[in-house]
């Protein structure tokens, strides 16, 4: 059996999946991952979690500690400085060195900076690392006045939720024309602004950060927008996106382009070196309607999936199967299946269902036969098997409008909003759409619309 | 803070520091005449002589008064086992009814005015906090805060309120006598109710279910978004008041068996004891239609309702030790163990629990219809230990005292044998499991953390697997803490609900056995 050495840099999602599904199908092979930002794998969609004393810092490790030792995975916990593939040799900053017969990078991403002036000010950061989490724990801990986050994204209203927890004052510039709208259509982007706006965030609009002004301490006192306004803050959050983490590999003659350039097995220009991940950039889109870039955690699970299953069978090319995606604003949380367009187009009819309140919707996106081709769902839950199936079998939306009930994931109890999203469908296209009845307990007990 | 909730917690800590202070607020004075109304014949005129210099004195505290029949009555029973002489030792304990009968102050000359400024006070200020706090915060950041808190993270007011709940169930099974002047309190609504005077038991019912009732007001704001919480609470909160508190006390006032309708063996671990045998056989339609009704539980409710709904139908909608701590105990959920090292130990423990339960059991049973020839009063001293370690240390003490320490389900989760039963039919044939959902799991955390069951729920949601395990209570936080709508609580066909080896959708490349 393969006994080779397997060295992952970066113990995020996609290399410690990585990692365990090479030890699950390769009991010879030795397994070392590396990475400078934590000892242990640990969650990081859970950081916001820890800042809110929802979770503590261990809560985010999905794998106790003797998880590793027994599935003799050896973590090393130092940062990666040279690389000489001719060698196949590690140089860590310690000045040890570590050699590998298969290199796997994992290294994620790093928050995007645009080179405004006096982003390297104190007082100013992304969050994507613990070490991130940590700084940001300690900037705002004490008699903060105002934060002012840049970039309306996830991470961004993330952001702005756990500095709303200590009761900060948050003014939230947003360069677009409306919150995520690289995702979110427009009536989805005016609920959530709604719901943001009802947490006393300042949000603006079409604005963007032009300079970021220091005190005497060189510390953040207040940023510029492009309007010109002066805001007074003493912390700012970068929230522009993120960007592969691969600065360390350039110049080490891997072929890179924003992330490690990859064919869709995941090879990088270098024999024996693969990447997966943030980090990795396909050559080709991994699917119809996918970026070359996959900055997700599904994605990255995905990754290290795939990567494994070729070092234990035969290789296979990265196929990934229907989108999907979720998140939560505040309390609204949102999901998505398929493909969803942002715009309005002729091509993309839409079916569109928002609840009286506003604070829960459901979007579907036909082809031009009336078949489903994606789904967009707030405030309330859908199941991901059934909308996977529905999509991939091309379904008339008739049918599954027909069967949404099945397609709910809220607890039970639930108000039922697929009677409301089935009438309005009805409304809509004129189709009949013959509903179940609820049950009686249901109609008693059960939540009202 | 806003003002209504400073007042509420002002008005809290007045009740309590006066329920605190009652006891120290009372002194006794016995006569003849009043011991020998509480002691039974066969012990009258040995107790009326040896109580003789008590008569007439004033004892200013509770503990002066016990240490002086202390001193009487000890040195006469140790003598009598010395000699040996088994029959006439006196094995009652007459400490709490002596007390109470000899007892004066506060709370038995003004019992209203005593229990509106103690627990009226406490359930007021708790009702208008958790009124006042609930309202402010967005139901999906209920649970944002705990590890920040003293009280919810293991901090200084959480140790306080441990030591304060440990002593109070200390004190309750085995110095009951320093609560008299509390109890004498509740006695006229115990009068009211059962038509009987008031015991510590009354007293601790009456607090316990004022308890879930508040607490209970607190989780409907708290899940007002999620019916399912508040239907469960709502449930919780009847089950307690009537079947718990309310019927028991009105079955005593028409003359029938104390008896709860929803207690059952072996969390009830006396069902079988000689003399509720004897009291269910004595007491004509009524007493058997108990048995019965108890039996049916045993045999046929617990495997047909945890069948169709898992065990959750009786621990997070009916029981009473399930209401307390999925009411107050809700904010120390977070604190049970999740490593692997405690699921062991749970295993053990509480099968272990089950085990002594049923030895216990069958033993007395066997005893009793073979006249107590087998083994005598054996199973008598077998019911004090038990009813020593498992049903007032492990489940009263440990059991609530520990909240703030080691979460709010140590006794459903380590010690309870109803539980155990139950759960070996919700792993083994039940409808019910908590479904994952599809491939949307993030790895982050809260599931798990706030599993008041220490179920590592995240362990299963990440691999795309069914959560089936005997420990879960289907209390369903899991499901609402989960960011990204990954977890529900479902009942469904038997076929597929364990699947070892899931396929995690999203990933058309391979067919992946996680």
């Amino acid at each position: 059996m393969d006994s080779r050495h397997y060295v992952i840099i970066g113990n995020g999602v996609s290399g410690i999946t990585f990692a365990r599904h090479l030890r699950k199908g390769n009991s010879q092979a030795r397994i070392t991952v590396i990475s400078g930002e934590s000892p242990f794998f640990f969650s990081r969609t859970a950081l916001m979690y820890v800042y809110m004393g929802q979770l503590k810092w261990e809560h985010t490790h999905p794998y106790e500690p003797h998880f590793w030792k027994k599935n003799r995975i050896e973590l090393l916990q130092a940062w990666v400085r040279t690389l000489d593939f001719d060698t196949k040799t590690l140089g860590l900053e310690s000045g040890e060195t570590l050699n590998y017969d298969i290199l796997v990078l994992a290294t994620g991403s790093k928050p995007a900076f645009f080179g405004w002036p006096g982003q390297d000010l104190k007082g100013v950061q992304g969050l994507y690392t613990k070490q991130d989490l940590e700084l940001m724990e300690t900037t705002t801990s004490n008699g903060i006045q105002r934060a002012v986050i840049v970039g309306g994204g996830l991470i961004g209203i993330e952001m702005a939720e756990m500095l709303t927890y200590k009761k900060i004052p948050v003014t939230f510039l947003v360069r677009e024309g409306r919150f995520w709208e690289q995702v979110l259509p427009e009536q989805e982007t005016s609920l959530v602004q709604k719901h943001i706006l009802e947490h006393s965030i300042d949000l603006r609009l079409k604005t963007e950060l032009k300079e970021i002004l220091a005190d005497e301490q060189g510390i953040v006192r207040a940023v510029v927008t492009t309007e010109g306004e002066e805001i007074a803050c003493s912390f700012v959050g970068i929230a522009t996106g993120v960007t592969p983490n691969v600065e360390f590999l350039k110049n080490t003659g891997l072929s890179i382009g924003k992330g490690v350039q990859v064919n869709s097995y995941f090879e990088s220009s270098v024999p024996g070196v693969y990447a997966i991940g943030d980090c990795a950039e396909f050559a080709q889109s991994p699917g119809p309607g996918r970026r070359t870039l996959e900055q997700v955690w599904y994605t990255g699970r995905m990754h290290g999936e795939t990567l494994a299953h070729n070092f234990c069978h035969k290789p296979v090319s990265y196929q990934p199967g229907v989108w999907f995606n979720s998140a939560k604003f505040f309390a609204i949380e949102f999901q998505t299946y398929g493909v969803v367009s942002t715009e309005p187009s002729e091509r993309a009819p839409y079916f569109y269902w928002e609840h009286r309140l506003g604070k829960v919707s459901f979007r579907m996106e036909l082809d031009g036969e009336g078949k489903i081709v994606g789904v967009i769902n707030l405030g309330f839950r859908l199941r991901h098997a059934f909308f996977d199936r529905a999509i991939r079998e091309k379904w008339a939306g008739q049918l599954v409008i027909q069967r949404l009930e099945e397609g709910i994931f809220d607890p039970e109890f639930y108000a039922p909003y697929h009677l409301e999203i089935q009438q309005a469908f009805q409304s809509q296209f004129g189709l009949e759409i013959s509903t179940k009845k609820r049950s009686f307990l249901q109609k008693i007990f059960g939540a009202r619309l | 803070m806003r003002k209504s909730e400073v007042i509420g917690l002002i008005l809290f800590f007045v009740g309590l520091s006066v329920f605190t202070t009652l006891p120290f607020l009372s002194q006794y004075r016995l006569s003849e005449e009043l011991l020998r109304s509480q002691v039974k014949d066969i012990h009258r005129d040995q107790l009326a002589e040896l109580m003789q210099p008590m008569y007439g004195q004033t004892y200013p505290s509770t503990y002066s008064f016990l240490t002086a029949y202390s001193s009487y009555f000890q040195p006469y029973n140790e003598e009598l086992k010395a000699k040996q002489a088994w029959d006439q030792v006196i094995w009652d304990d007459y400490g709490f009814a002596l007390a109470k009968a000899a007892m004066d102050g506060p709370g038995k000359t003004n019992p209203w005015i005593s229990l509106g400024l103690s627990i009226g006070l406490i359930v007021l200020g708790g009702i208008l906090f958790n009124f006042s706090r609930q309202d402010t915060a967005h139901a999906s950041l209920a649970h944002t805060g705990v590890f920040h808190s003293t009280l919810k993270n293991r901090g200084l007011l959480g140790m306080l309120t441990g030591t304060y709940l440990i002593l109070f169930y200390v004190i309750l099974y085995w110095f009951p006598a320093y609560l008299a002047p509390l109890v004498w309190m509740v006695d006229p609504i115990s009068q009211f109710l059962s038509g009987g005077p008031a015991s510590q038991w009354f007293l601790y019912g009456l607090v316990y279910t004022l308890a879930i009732g508040v607490m209970g007001v607190r989780m409907l704001l708290k899940y007002r978004d999620n019916r399912y919480q508040q239907l469960r609470t709502a449930s919780l909160v009847f089950f307690q008041t009537a079947f718990a508190f309310i019927i028991p006390e009105v079955l005593v006032l028409l003359n029938k068996p104390y008896f709860d309708f929803k207690n059952i063996w072996p969390l009830d671990y006396d069902f079988f004891y000689d003399y509720q045998l004897d009291t269910f056989i004595s007491s004509g339609g009524l007493g058997l239609f108990m048995l019965i009704w108890g039996i049916l539980l045993i045999v046929l409710g617990v495997p047909l309702f945890t069948y169709f709904y898992g065990k959750r139908w009786y621990c997070s909608w009916v029981c009473g030790c399930g209401g307390l701590a999925e009411t107050v105990g809700d904010g120390f959920r977070h604190l049970s163990d999740k490593s692997l090292k405690a699921w062991q130990w749970e295993r053990w423990m509480i099968h272990g629990v089950l085990a002594l339960a049923i030895v216990m059991t069958t033993l007395t049973i066997v005893n009793y219809f073979s006249s107590f020839s087998l083994l005598g009063q054996v199973t008598n001293q077998l019911h004090s230990f038990y009813g020593f370690a498992i049903g007032s240390a492990f489940a009263g003490v440990v059991g609530t005292g520990f909240y703030p320490m080691m979460g709010n389900r140590v006794w459903c989760r380590f010690g309870c044998p109803l539980a155990a039963y139950l759960g070996l039919v919700q792993r083994f044939k039940s409808r019910f499991r908590i479904t994952t959902n599809g491939g949307q799991c993030i790895s982050c955390g809260n599931c798990s953390t706030h599993c008041e069951m220490g179920i590592d729920v995240r362990a299963y949601a990440q691999q795309g697997q069914n959560i089936v395990r005997s420990s879960c209570v289907g209390c369903g936080v899991c499901a609402s803490v989960c960011p990204r709508g990954v977890l529900k609580l479902e009942n469904g066909p038997e076929e597929g609900r364990i699947h070892e080896f899931p396929i995690l959708i999203g990933n058309d490349s391979i067919k992946l056995r996680s």
